[in-house]
């Protein structure tokens, strides 16, 4: 192969330049108000916890992966020593 | 009943200003009344690119505040009598255009033309979003370039979803031009083809505008490409471009400087 590419110069770059593209795009698309989706996640998720453990903001991470088949939401959540929130009676 | 055409394309230095004077003339030299808008705000060029530049004395913004008439600010083209220019302000900055503002604008406007074509700023914040509310139609200016290919798909998507015509339901007729092509460098491979980009940004073509030096020196010269040279491989793809704005079905094919056998053989039909 590497004597073939010698041979005849380079790989051509365009067709790289267009799979590239059509990747990223194909994924900035299906991401539109993905962020904002993250946000509330993230927001809710954390509110729910709150309620049981004290746990910091930056202690919380959530990361999103789609892919063709399937999507992932992985939550990542540090939880300190277990110490229950003190109940008001 | 007029049209707002707004040129945009996300990415900065890919031909905005020179595609909207080439365009706004093009269409001004078919005998069509038209006024080319920069809302460049700040950064203003359009006026230095269309040979204005010393006859500028009030400005869109003046006009957006009721500091001046749009009569006062208007700069009728001294080449094509049917050609104005509404400029920029160089000193105000965006905020200065409001929403309220810029749609009295171009109401007025397009009571006054047959085509209000509007020159975006780069970037997709408020300026950009102002001068593609009101449009009819778009003309998102492409280079065969990954990062300028990426911009145009997201502009689309603003296209789709900002304007005042998404927001009514209705839908915006969306043209790709695709500016600073090299037939001979896309036929070898390095640089993405036409089809290419067309298959990625699912557009109809306007026109292909050929790379090519007439480009530089009509805006040393202040004139748009169409009148600097129109005969030149890229007023021709300007004015053919400008028939299918005004609805003609023709066959996109890249103009050349007709210079000999070589250039001859890259000139084909591409879609």
């Amino acid at each position: 192969m590497s004597f073939l590419t010698s041979l005849f110069g380079r790989k051509t770059s365009a067709p790289i330049a267009r799979d590239r593209l059509q990747i990223l795009l194909a994924h900035e698309r299906a991401g539109e108000g993905q962020s904002e989706l993250i946000a509330r996640l993230q927001e809710e998720i954390l509110e729910v916890i709150k309620r049981h453990i004290s746990v910091d903001q930056d202690k919380v991470q959530i990361k999103m992966d789609r892919g063709a088949g399937v999507s992932m939401l992985e939550i990542d959540i540090e939880v300190p020593e277990t110490k229950p929130v003190a109940r008001t009676a | 009943m007029a049209k707002v055409l707004v040129v945009t394309s996300g990415k900065g230095g890919v031909g905005k200003t020179t595609s909207t004077a080439a365009l706004g003339a093009a269409l001004a030299q078919t005998g069509k009344n038209v006024v080319v808008v920069d809302f460049d705000v700040g950064l203003r060029n359009l006026d230095l690119v269309m040979g204005a530049e010393r006859r500028v004395v009030f400005d869109l913004i003046n006009v957006v505040q009721g500091d001046a008439k749009l009569a006062q600010a208007l700069i009728r083209d001294k080449r094509v009598e049917t050609l104005s220019i509404l400029p920029a302000s160089q000193t105000r900055d965006k905020d200065a255009l409001t929403p309220e503002g810029v749609a009295r604008v171009i109401e007025e406007l397009r009571e006054k033309f047959d085509w209000v074509i509007c020159d975006s700023p780069a970037g997709i914040e408020r300026g950009a979003q102002l001068a593609m509310y009101h449009a009819d139609q778009a003309v998102v200016v492409t280079n065969p370039e990954v990062s300028s290919v990426r911009d145009s798909d997201r502009i689309i998507g603003m296209l789709d979803s900002t304007t005042e015509r998404a927001k009514k339901g209705e839908k915006i007729d969306k043209h790709l031009l695709l500016t600073r092509y090299d037939p001979a460098r896309a036929a070898r491979g390095e640089m993405l083809r036409t089809e290419d980009v067309l298959e990625i940004l699912s557009i109809p073509l306007l026109g292909i505008i050929p790379e090519s030096e007439e480009v530089l020196r009509a805006s040393n010269l202040g004139m748009p490409v169409t009148l600097s040279n129109p005969t030149s491989a890229p007023s021709r793809a300007y004015f053919e471009a400008v028939r299918r704005l005004e609805g003609e079905t023709l066959d996109v094919s890249v103009p050349t400087e007709r210079k000999g056998l070589f250039d001859w053989l890259f000139k084909r039909s591409v879609a």
